[in-house]
This record gives structure tokens, C-alpha cells and sequence, in this order.
């Protein structure tokens, strides 16, 4: 039988793209109808458009996305040790200074990370304050290179020198390594430009106490593994990136009698639960390497249009693709987040958008899982309803579901992995990212919270290199 | 002389919310100017007439809303602009409020709803096809309302839904009634077993309401869109609709409405006429009665005679209440000419609806000639200016050089009201001819709207010491959201002479007319 047939034989129930009187007279006639929200595609750029129906379709892309979704889903995070940058981060020497965000020079970088910059090399004793560390920056014996092509990645300034401690996961299915430091706490910390001696003392006392009791603990317990506790914490309204109140409280469960265990003074053992206690976001170090070890797995495979990166400097928004293997980049300009100022700052304080921490979002936690985590939403200036649109939109523009993250407030739907370029494009929809804002003045620290999504040339850039390699 | 100007980025509403939401706000006092609307290239040219086009405004794309208000006062200019983003606002509390999801694409919307069978499709023409794709390839049939819609695009869509069994009705389709609801521009009308195919929309629309007046019903009313019969697409849709018909047994007759078709796909209409196993109306408006009846199919020359056949062949019989008969048509055309100037001799005819146009003004050059045209194929019947009338003249608003950044008429009858009062100015002019347009989709109260421009019209004409003759047709039916009653009786009070049928209010402006001395 012919659908012509067929529907006539049939409810009629339509799908209404574009004026929405239409609607209207088919909902007063009690014609079943869904209104698209419908924009015109690429924003209408017509040689985007024409990239875009190029690659909409294309048997070898369905293959090669299909595939980085499952090497995605299948990847299985561990945290497997803690040990010194330098040690273990391919390329990394004592004159590197990896960053958060795509590429970016000393003079073009944001205050925070100037600020952190400078602390750093005060930190790693290759200037004695700030006028030696700037000088030291801008005379090109410093290597400043993204963390992330460094296979590691970096909160806020995202700073990694060559002596401090990192946490080492391993993916225990493709095999890969990823790194990322211990957090600091709020307040007066590297990652948001601070560089006083307090800081110094307590990146200090880090490298010399609390890693190394750490390391004892993690080689103890055989490995930590960090995807289970991300599949908890969502549960427990948690979404990995600005809310890591139960990852942190889950984390200190599984590693407390490790900690017991590891024969050290019992000042130490105080100290070390007390720290990682006093710092809701502790858990952020781990969630952000352990997405990152899952999307790195992915990254390089031949036609593939599935993002792999998102990341901020603070003053660019880069990302990358897995079919452009590498470290191409494809940026914008950092937006402004919008959301709420804590007491006493107004939107003039903030910084632009900054921090690899939208590796999250990349992997489908964060601002994808915000319907999840109630908690955070009026946090950043919205409603549960909001957030639950966000988590279900960002269906929209992923290749699928990813089970391991699963949602309980929208029916355990799993969370909405690989961000697919060509998606983004066609529906108009950027990822959303849960993110917070770093005053621009470096060492003030955290002055807002809210919600952000990347520039839209970075897909639209990514969309045209696509089309040239695509076979 | 104020200005303001208020720029959205990426806030993207659809064109008809904002043309009304424009329409409002230039209506309003004080207002000289308004535009709001996305930042496509087409809209920045009227930004720029307006003399607000700004550097800022040219780095704008389509998903970028622009709001330029040139107004009186600044008090004018921003009580626009607070009027523009209200409008806009309600619609997006609208929105919310309901909590209905809109998905973003169509494939999605599939999911969602996964038993949807139709794509209503009515974004800008340049997106069009790509959502036509989307739609087909997952299943959907389309009813695609966009024009500017290319000539391939139309014939791989339609080939593809030909193979895939699925309608692809248009580009340009403006009326199809499926399982008795109504899609855009459809009147109300009772069940029964006439199915129409229709390549016109408001062509279909005068067979539907004069089907629906003659005691007959309607099964299935199917759009093609207007270049279906030519050459290049071959008359896919209308074959395959015609062939649907055939088969769908709630269906008796069926009519076929167009202009006369290119030959070769004429004939192999007429090669399916000849074997379809129910009666066949054809109705190929002013075309060749022979070769339809060869084909054994019911030739119909007008809309009306369409709508009579098919009714009699599916009843037995027709009921005829109301009209007029030839003689009673005389009678009114010699009363009218009696009230008559000697130097009154034209007629001008202003539509809203191409179709209805285009078969009064046939009959209206049939009895005298010459018509002058912006619709007129050939060049020497083609208005140089269609801003202004020349002797016999017809006029479509709804032609896309009314209606750049403008509602169409339908939706929008005030277009044609100050061409109505200047007409009304032209000593020579006897016969002002309009038609009025209900049914879902068209202006809430078109009669009302055209109203104080009919009254100012006839009053234009008496202090010059003329009758001026204004007849209308309203195609509607009692059924339809406007009231056809209400909608004919605001006319008559206002002194128009109403008549049953689009053909018959042409006839009734020939008769007037014929034999005044034109031609000169």
C-alpha cells in the first residue's frame, strides 16, 4: 500500500516548520501537532549550508562517529598514581608552562592567567618575584603550550609546571594516560592568577604532603576508579563540573582507609582528609582528566565530526574534532558568562570564559547534565525546569546516550555524548557550559557563576576544514 | 523626526509573527517607519530605505532580530519599540507557559512524535528544500507552503517522493484539505466523496466553497503547487495525486484544477483521465474543452462550472439556490449603467487571490479585449507601472512585488485599500471588482478591514458627481472562523453588489461594462 494510502487511512498529525498560525488552525481543527523551533540552519550562511548538506548523511561519517562513540562509551578512567609533572607529562621540561584553552602568547594571555603565570615561575624558583617573572614570560625561555596537547588538561589558568604534582589516570580499555594537578581549594589560589606567598606555601605544601601521601593511598588501593564515582555523584546531583560536593564526598570514601592504611603520622593523615574535606570542587581535578582520558581514546579518527576538545583561554574558545587529528584548533572569542556575581562584584569584574574544565561538557556531564544537579541551578541564575531543558536540548546535537552517566530526573536518560559539529550547526543549538567566572584582575578569584556556550566560529571553521578532509 | 534602533542577537522569530508584529506598530500614530525582522540580506535593503542601515546592522545575519522604528517624537519611537518587544515577549511567555517541548529539527520531531505522517513546511524559500529533504527521508509527506523554491530542488524532491510514495505538495501550495483538516489556507466545508487536485490554492479554495454551497463534499482536497504542469516537473504530483484518488475509496469524482497545461503534459493527464474508472472534472481555467472530453473527462472553463459538475456527479442533482440566473445578470448590469457617466467605461479588478485573477479577469476580456495586467503573460497586456491602472485592469497583490516584506494579501487585505481609494479618484473607472477571502489562515475580518476604503471609495466617486459600481465576491462558507453572513452583510450595507461566485462577480463587471466605448 502506497503512504498515500496509508495516510488517509490515518490520523493526520503534523509537523509544523515555520509560521505558527498554521499551528494554530491545526490545533483549533484538534489536529495533533508539533511546532519546531526552527531556525535557519548554519545562521544562514549559505556556503556553510551547502558544507553542511555535504556532510549530512555520508555513510563514512555515520561509521567513523558511531565508532568514537563507542570508543567514548567504552573508556574506563582510573586514577592510577600521583607523580611530578615532569615526570610523566610527555614533552613537559622545566621551562615548560602548560595552560588552560587552545594556543595562546604571554602578551595575549587574560589577567588570571598572567597572574598564574607569574606564580608558577616564582614556584618552580626561576624568578624570585614578579618583575623577574614577567621578564622571565616575555623573554621566549619559557615554552608555553596548551595542557591539552600535553594529554592533560587544567581548570580556570589551567597552570602546570614542571614540579607539581599531578594525578595520573590511566584508561584501562585504549590504553591512554591523562594528568591533571590537585585543586587547590577557593579563595586565594594559581588557578584563578593568585601569586602570594600563600600560595606559594600551599602549592608547596601540596607537592611535599599531600601528593605524596596521596600517591601511598592510590598505589594502595590499586587504582581509583573515576568513571564509577562520576556515574555516582550524577546520581547524587552532581554534575562534575561546577558541583563536586558528592564526587569530593565519594572520592575521600574510597581513598580514606588507603590513606589509613599508608602508615602515615596521623598529623599528616588529619591534614591531608581535612584539605581535601574543606574543598567541595576537589573531585573536579579527577572528573575533568578521567573525560578527558575518554575523548583523547577518540580524537584522530578519519572522518569523524564528533568534538573532542572544548576549552578556554579566557581569551579564545578552541576546540578540536576527532577528523582532524592533531592539534587542530578551531576558535572564537572567549564570551562573557552569564549568571550570578557573587556579593560585592558586578559583570565588569569578569573575566571572559577560561578553563579546560568544558572538557565535561565535551564528555556529556556539566552543564549537559545540569537537569541532574538541582542544586547548582539557582547557583547560576536559573530555574530546575531551565535545567532540564538544557540536559534535554543537548540531545539535539550529540551522536547518542551514554549509560554510565545516567540522569534520574529525566527517567535515567544517559547523558548526551558527542557533540557532533554538524548538528550544532544545522540546529543553531551551542553546548551549554556550567561554568564559573575568574575576576580579569589576576588573584582575586572567583567572583560569579553561570552558564556560557562557545562561539559559534568555532563550528562553523571546524565545519569547513571537515569538508576538505572528509572522504 | 526620531530614530531607534534595538538589535537581538540570535533571537530568531518567523516571518509572519514579525510582519504582523511591523504591521501593528506602523499603524500606530506618530510611527513613519517600522521594520522588525530578522537581518537577512532582503530585510537590510528595507533598513536601509528606511535610512537606518548602520554598520553594525550590515554585520547582522538571519538569526539576528532588528527593530528600526522612525517615528515623530522619541516618545513615538520608543513606545514602538516597548510595543515590539511586547508583542514579541507575549509570544515567548506564550511559549513557555504551555510547556509544550519544540524540538529543533525535524528529525527530532519525529521522535518525539512518532506516528507524525505530515510536514507543514513554511520557512523562508532558501531553506525550504533542505527541511523538504529532512522530512521526506524520514517518512514524512510534505505540504510545502515556502516559494522561491529552485526548479531542481522541486523535481528531486518530487522524484524522490514519488518512488518513496509520499505527496510533496508544492512549493507554493497554499490549500489541501486531508482527512477533513484544513492546511493553511483552507475554508471549511463539509465531508463527502469529491477529491480535488489542485495546482492553484485559491482556485482549489472557490471549488472547495462553491462544492461545499451546491450541497456537495469534499474527500480529500490536494495541492501540486503552481509549476507542477509545467515541462520540467511534468505534472508528478498531479499524476500521482490523480492516481491516489483513483484508488482511495471514499472518493467518487475527481476534479482537476490549473491553468491549461504544457501539451505534453496534457496529454498524459489526459492519459490518465482516460482510464481512470470514476468521472474526471477538468477544470484548465480558460483552456481546450475537445481534448478533455476525448479523453472522456468533464471539461470545466471556470471554477464554478467545476464545482457544478462535480456536484452533479456525485449527487444526480444540484441545488441552485440564490444564484443568479443570465437574465437576472442583465437585468443588474442595466441597472448599474443607468447610474452610469458617459465617461465611465473601465472595470479594475483588485485580488488577494491569484487564481481568482486570473479566471475574472479572462472573463472580463472576453467580453471586451483588452485587460492590462500585472499578472499578463503577454508583454503588450503588462502594466509598465502596476502601481498604475490603464483602461481594463486586474491586479494581483498577492504578486511578490506587493508583498517584499509584507504579509500576503490574504493574510494582510489592507494592502489593496489605498489602490482602491485611488482607483475610486480615476473619472473613467465604472466598475471597482474585489475579492474577499475566508477561511483558515486569512485576515480575522478581511470585510471589516476593507470596509472604510470601500465607503470612502463610493463617496470619492458621489462628491465628483459619479455612481461608482463596487462588486465583491466573498469565497467563504458559513463554516468558516470569519462568518460568511457577517462578512457579506458588512459589504452590503456599505452599498457593494455581492455575487455568488468569482465567475459571476466577472461576469456581472463585463456585462456592466461591455459596449461603453473602451478599446480607444
Amino acid at each position: 500500500m502506497s503512504h498515500i494510502d496509508e495516510l488517509f487511512q490515518s490520523n493526520l498529525s503534523v509537523v509544523n516548520v515555520g509560521a505558527e498560525t498554521f499551528k494554530h488552525d491545526l490545533v483549533s481543527q484538534g489536529t495533533e501537532v508539533v511546532h519546531l523551533d526552527w531556525r535557519p540552519p548554519a545562521g544562514g550562511d549559505t556556503a556553510l549550508v551547502a558544507a553542511l548538506d555535504k556532510l549530512t548523511g555520508k555513510e563514512t561519517i555515520e561509521e567513523a562517529n558511531a565508532k568514537a562513540f563507542d570508543i567514548i562509551l567504552s573508556a574506563h578512567p582510573v586514577l592510577v598514581d600521583i607523580d611530578t609533572a615532569v615526570k610523566v607529562i610527555p614533552r613537559m621540561t622545566k621551562h615548560t608552562i602548560l595552560h588552560a584553552g587552545p594556543p595562546v602568547t604571554w602578551e595575549r594571555m587574560a589577567g588570571p592567567m598572567k597572574g598564574a603565570v607569574i606564580g608558577a615561575l616564582i614556584y618552580e624558583q626561576l624568578a624570585a618575584n614578579e618583575d623577574e617573572a614577567v621578564s622571565l614570560a616575555a623573554s621566549g625561555k619559557i615554552t608555553f603550550a596548551p595542557c591539552h596537547e600535553h594529554d592533560s588538561v587544567g581548570p580556570m589558568a589551567g597552570i602546570i609546571s614542571a614540579s607539581m604534582p599531578v594525578q595520573v589516570i590511566e584508561n584501562k580499555v585504549h590504553g591512554n594516560f591523562t594528568y591533571c594537578t590537585l585543586n587547590e581549594g577557593l579563595g586565594k589560589v594559581l588557578r584563578f592568577g593568585a601569586y602570594g606567598s600563600e600560595v606559594i606555601e600551599r602549592l608547596k605544601w601540596m607537592e611535599t604532603e599531600l601528593a605524596p601521601a596521596l600517591k601511598a593511598a592510590v598505589r594502595l588501593s590499586g587504582g581509583i576508579d573515576i568513571r564509577s564515582l562520576i556515574a555516582q555523584a550524577v546520581h547524587m546531583g552532581d554534575e562534575c563540573h561546577n558541583r563536586n560536593k558528592a564526587g569530593t564526598s565519594l572520592f575521600i570514601r574510597s581513598i580514606a582507609p588507603y590513606i589509613a592504611k599508608a602508615g602515615l603520622a596521623p598529623d599528616v593523615v588529619a591534614r591531608v582528609l581535612e584539605f581535601m574535606h574543606s574543598n567541595d570542587h576537589f573531585f573536579l581535578n579527577l572528573s575533568m582528566p578521567a573525560c578527558k582520558a575518554a575523548l583523547d581514546a577518540a580524537h584522530g579518527l578519519e572522518n569523524c565530526t564528533l568534538v573532542t576538545t572544548m576549552c578556554r583561554n579566557g581569551v579564545e574558545f578552541g576546540i578540536r574534532v576527532s577528523g582532524c587529528s592533531g592539534n587542530t584548533w578551531f576558535t572564537g572569542p572567549a564570551q562573557m558568562i552569564q549568571g550570578l556575581m557573587f556579593p560585592g562584584y558586578t559583570m565588569e569584574d569578569a573575566n571572559p570564559d577560561i578553563g579546560d574544565s568544558a572538557i565535561t561538557e565535551t564528555m556529556g556531564i556539566g552543564g549537559f547534565a545540569m537537569g541532574g544537579a538541582p542544586a547548582i541551578v539557582q547557583f547560576v541564575g536559573g530555574t530546575v525546569d531551565d535545567a532540564l531543558a538544557y540536559s534535554n536540548t543537548m540531545h539535539e546535537i550529540t551522536q547518542g546516550e551514554n549509560p554510565n552517566y545516567s540522569n534520574p530526573n529525566l527517567n535515567f536518560r544517559g547523558a548526551a555524548t558527542g557533540i557532533d559539529v554538524r548538528k550544532v550547526l544545522e540546529t543553531g543549538i551551542l553546548p551549554i557550559i556550567n561554568t564559573g567566572m575568574a575576576h580579569k584582575k589576576p588573584g582575586v578569584g572567583q567572583v560569579g557563576a553561570g552558564i556560557v556556550r562557545p562561539p559559534v566560529e568555532c563550528f562553523e571553521k571546524a565545519l569547513t576544514a571537515l569538508v576538505e578532509r572528509i572522504k | 523626526m526620531a530614530e531607534k534602533l534595538v538589535i537581538k542577537k540570535n533571537a530568531y522569530y518567523d516571518s509572519v509573527t514579525l510582519m504582523a508584529i511591523s504591521g501593528k506598530i506602523t499603524a500606530t500614530a506618530g510611527v513613519i517607519g517600522a521594520i522588525v525582522a530578522m537581518a537577512t540580506p532582503l530585510n537590510k535593503e528595507l533598513i536601509e530605505n528606511l535610512g537606518m542601515l548602520t554598520e553594525e546592522v550590515e554585520t547582522l545575519g538571519p538569526n539576528d532580530l532588528v527593530i528600526a522604528i522612525k517615528a515623530d517624537s522619541q516618545n513615538s519611537c520608543d513606545e514602538a519599540v516597548h510595543m515590539a518587544e511586547e508583542s514579541l515577549t507575549q509570544r515567548a511567555a506564550g511559549k513557555k507557559g504551555n510547556k509544550e517541548f519544540n524540538p529543533p529539527s525535524i528529525a527530532s520531531a519525529v521522535k518525539v512524535v512518532p506516528d507524525a505522517n505530515m510536514a507543514l513546511i513554511s520557512v523562508p524559500g532558501a531553506y525550504a528544500a533542505r527541511e523538504g529533504w529532512q522530512a521526506l527521508k524520514n517518512g514524512l509527506h510534505v505540504m510545502m507552503f515556502s516559494d522561491n523554491v529552485s526548479l531542481e530542488d522541486e523535481i528531486a524532491l518530487k522524484r524522490y517522493a514519488h518512488k518513496a510514495g509520499l505527496l510533496m505538495m508544492g512549493p507554493d501550495c497554499g490549500t489541501a484539505i486531508i482527512n477533513n483538516v484544513g492546511l493553511c489556507f483552507a475554508n471549511v466545508v463539509a465531508a463527502g466523496d469529491i477529491g480535488i487536485v489542485g495546482a492553484s490554492g485559491t482556485g482549489t479554495q472557490e471549488v472547495l466553497v462553491l462544492v461545499d454551497r451546491f450541497g456537495g463534499g469534499i474527500s480529500q482536497a490536494l495541492g501540486t503547487g503552481g509549476r507542477d504542469l509545467s515541462e520540467d516537473i511534468g505534472g508528478i504530483m498531479m499524476l500521482d495525486c490523480m492516481a491516489a484518488l483513483v484508488r482511495d475509496s471514499s472518493t467518487k469524482v475527481i476534479v482537476l484544477i490549473s491553468k491549461p497545461p504544457a501539451k505534453t503534459v496534457t496529454d498524459k493527464i489526459l492519459e490518465q483521465v482516460k482510464l481512470s474508472p470514476k468521472p474526471v472534472v477538468v477544470c484548465f481555467i480558460n483552456g481546450d474543452a475537445a481534448a478533455v472530453e476525448k479523453a472522456g473527462g468533464y471539461f470545466a472553463s471556470t471554477l464554478e462550472e467545476a464545482a457544478r459538475k462535480a456536484v452533479s456527479l456525485s449527487k444526480g442533482n444540484i441545488s441552485q439556490a440564490g444564484d443568479l440566473d443570465e437574465r437576472s445578470l442583465q437585468e443588474l448590469a442595466a441597472d448599474r449603467q443607468s447610474k452610469l457617466s458617459a465617461g465611465q467605461r473601465y472595470v479594475r479588478g483588485l485580488f488577494c487571490g491569484g487564481t481568482l485573477c486570473d479566471e475574472a479577469l479572462h472573463i472580463v476580456k472576453g467580453k471586451t479585449g483588452t485587460v492590462y495586467s500585472n499578472i499578463a503573460k503577454q508583454a503588450e497586456y503588462k502594466l509598465t507601472d502596476p502601481h498604475v491602472s490603464k483602461q481594463h485592469t486586474f491586479i494581483d497583490l498577492g504578486d511578490d512585488m506587493f508583498t517584499v516584506g509584507r504579509p500576503h494579501p490574504m493574510i494582510d487585505p489592507s494592502l489593496r485599500l489605498d489602490r482602491l481609494v485611488e482607483e475610486a479618484k480615476d473619472p473613467t473607472v465604472a466598475v471597482i471588482l474585489l475579492d474577499v477571502i475566508l477561511g483558515l489562515g486569512s485576515h480575522a475580518d478581511p470585510a471589516g478591514v476593507t470596509l472604510p476604503a470601500i465607503i470612502q471609495a463610493k463617496r470619492i466617486a458621489q462628491e465628483a458627481g459619479r455612481y461608482l459600481e463596487v462588486i465583491a465576491y466573498v469565497c467563504g462558507t458559513g463554516k468558516d472562523p470569519q462568518g460568511l453572513v457577517s462578512q457579506e452583510q458588512k459589504l452590503a450595507a456599505a452599498g457593494v453588489t455581492l455575487l455568488k461566485s468569482n465567475a459571476r462577480a466577472a461576469q456581472l463587471a463585463a456585462a456592466i461594462v461591455a459596449g461603453r466605448g473602451d478599446k480607444a
